[in-house]
């Protein structure tokens, strides 16, 4: 199915009504209701997912008693958070300390719109489509940083610096790794990448560097999104919570809720550059198969491919303990970039020599 | 070979990710087993009580309803917190014209008891014993105050 055809058609319809100015405005206000609305969904499903996934790797069977098995139990989350107060504090720099949730969030669903989820279901799509994917991404880290400088609270600075640290260092990985998936494609197009995947998908025709790539980009996508192994920031143990300590109600909603969501556009992005977003499976010389699959909806394949990596994540997330800072930087800089390094040259050797599929 | 072989890099991190993936094993396994959560209200009709769980102290009895008690008291001296005490009376032997203290009334307070098992253990005819029903819970603190005689 081509959404570019809903898409044209609610055009030319505000067209007709509209200047062209307006024309802009309303599908920008349409497009970003669209995302937020989406953003929101994919968060319930994700909360609920980790709490059932969580409990399943513990030997429990998680929240049952709130709706049949426990499907209204993030609605009473999300309810209780919205009812909470916001409490400001005492010698806390209350502009940067108000600022640094919506710098979060923003930073989250910026990313979240450089996702393809069909063909033409694409919010943001342009020729240097990845570089902003990173660029949005890595501002999230800001947010962090102000709220745990404007908290006034050591654990919170402690958490922020530690997040800064360590984001910011992983950030190098998580580049590597999409650009030895650009290398492959030749593109940094997101709607392109994709496209390139209709006759297989990249983590078969770049084999052996792309599987390494892949793996590199897991455990630094776990790390871009604080989530344990490499939960320092936020350690409950050490630091209450972390950079969100001194939040309350809502303020405090947002960083878990873009928490979540990070965790979400990594998996997508993992599944776009690498498990061919909302390519159906392709294999060549099976026809019969092909056809069938391409009667999959993308967008069906689109969330497939991101919960099943998401899956991945929480099973790394419940397995691991929590590594110590010298650890995470250890693992980043002598091991992760090295390789990532390597691996991008091999890559490139491999694209260069035509040994690819 | 030395002991203390100093590892090489690409050694490491072969290492590493054998062990890393030993961990994803395990968790895996978990993953699949059917899970331990008791849902319990609503499994009370297969609910499983372990045999030695100690819920509430009780007296078996034989076919005839006649209890093993022989009114010693050592039960209620064993008893930490003044949770059993025992009313006794003296009956006269018909035959030998001995007289002999038996049991009157058994009084348990089961809102005072710690499930310590030490009357149960100072019992010489085993009189007394733990059983399992564990739904103890009462409107009034004077229901808990049994009679564990006939």
């Amino acid at each position: 199915m081509d959404f570019t055809t809903i898409t044209t058609a609610i055009n030319s319809l505000l067209c007709r009504y509209l200047p062209e100015q307006g024309v802009v405005l309303a599908e920008s206000i349409l497009a970003a209701i669209c995302l937020i609305l989406a953003y929101v969904l994919f968060a319930i499903v994700m909360i609920f997912m980790e709490r059932k996934v969580c409990a399943a790797f513990q030997c429990r069977l998680g929240p049952m008693r709130v709706g049949y098995w426990g499907l209204l139990q993030v609605f009473a989350d999300v309810f209780k958070m919205l009812i909470k107060e916001i409490i400001s504090i005492k010698r806390s720099d209350h502009v940067l300390y108000s600022l640094a949730p919506y710098i979060v969030i923003m930073s989250s669903v910026l990313t979240f719109s450089c996702l393809p989820f069909a063909r033409g279901l694409h919010a943001l799509d342009f020729n240097i489509g990845v570089f902003f994917l990173m660029a949005a991404s890595s501002f999230g880290v800001l947010g962090i940083l102000l709220a745990g400088w404007s908290s006034n609270n050591k654990f919170s600075m402690i958490g922020a610096m530690r997040s800064g640290g360590q984001m910011i260092s992983y950030e190098l990985s998580v580049g590597l790794c999409m650009l030895t998936m650009v290398v492959l494609s030749g593109t940094m197009q997101i709607s392109a990448i994709v496209e390139s995947q209709l006759d297989g998908w990249f983590i078969f025709k770049g084999h052996i560097p792309a599987c390494i790539a892949f793996v590199i980009y897991l455990i630094a996508g776990n790390a871009e999104t604080n989530r344990a192994p490499f939960d320092l920031p936020e350690a409950e143990s050490e630091l209450t919570a972390g950079y969100h300590t001194e939040y309350s109600g809502m303020h405090f909603g947002f960083f878990y809720v873009a928490e979540f969501m990070n965790v979400f556009i990594v998996a997508g992005i993992a599944s776009t550059l690498f498990l061919g977003g909302w390519a159906p499976l392709y294999i060549p010389g099976f026809d019969a198969f092909n056809t069938a699959m391409g009667y999959i909806p993308g967008i069906v394949w689109m969330l497939g491919k991101t919960f099943f990596v998401i899956w991945l994540l929480m099973w790394i997330r419940w397995t691991f303990p929590r590594l110590r800072i010298d650890q995470v930087l250890v693992l980043e800089w002598q091991y992760l970039v090295p390789i990532g390094l390597v691996n991008l040259l091999i890559m490139t050797i491999c694209v260069v020599m035509g040994w690819t599929f | 070979m030395k002991r203390n072989r100093k590892k090489t890099y690409v050694g490491t991190v072969f290492q590493a990710i054998h062990s890393l993936l030993t961990g994803l094993k395990v968790t895996m396994k978990e993953f699949f087993t059917p899970k331990v959560t008791e849902q319990y209200p609503e499994n009370r009709s297969t609910l499983q009580i372990s045999e030695r769980h100690r819920a509430q102290l009780y007296m078996p009895t034989d076919e005839e309803g006649n209890n093993r008690c022989i009114a010693c008291g050592l039960c209620q001296s064993a008893c930490p917190n003044g949770t059993i005490s025992i009313t006794t009376t003296t009956v006269t032997d018909s035959e030998t014209g001995k007289s002999r203290k038996v049991l009157a009334e058994y009084h348990y307070d089961l809102g005072s008891c710690t499930f310590c098992q030490l009357c149960v253990n100072a019992c010489p005819k085993e009189a007394i014993k733990f059983n399992n029903k564990f739904e103890n819970a009462v409107f009034d603190r004077s229901n808990l105050i049994l009679k564990l005689n006939k």
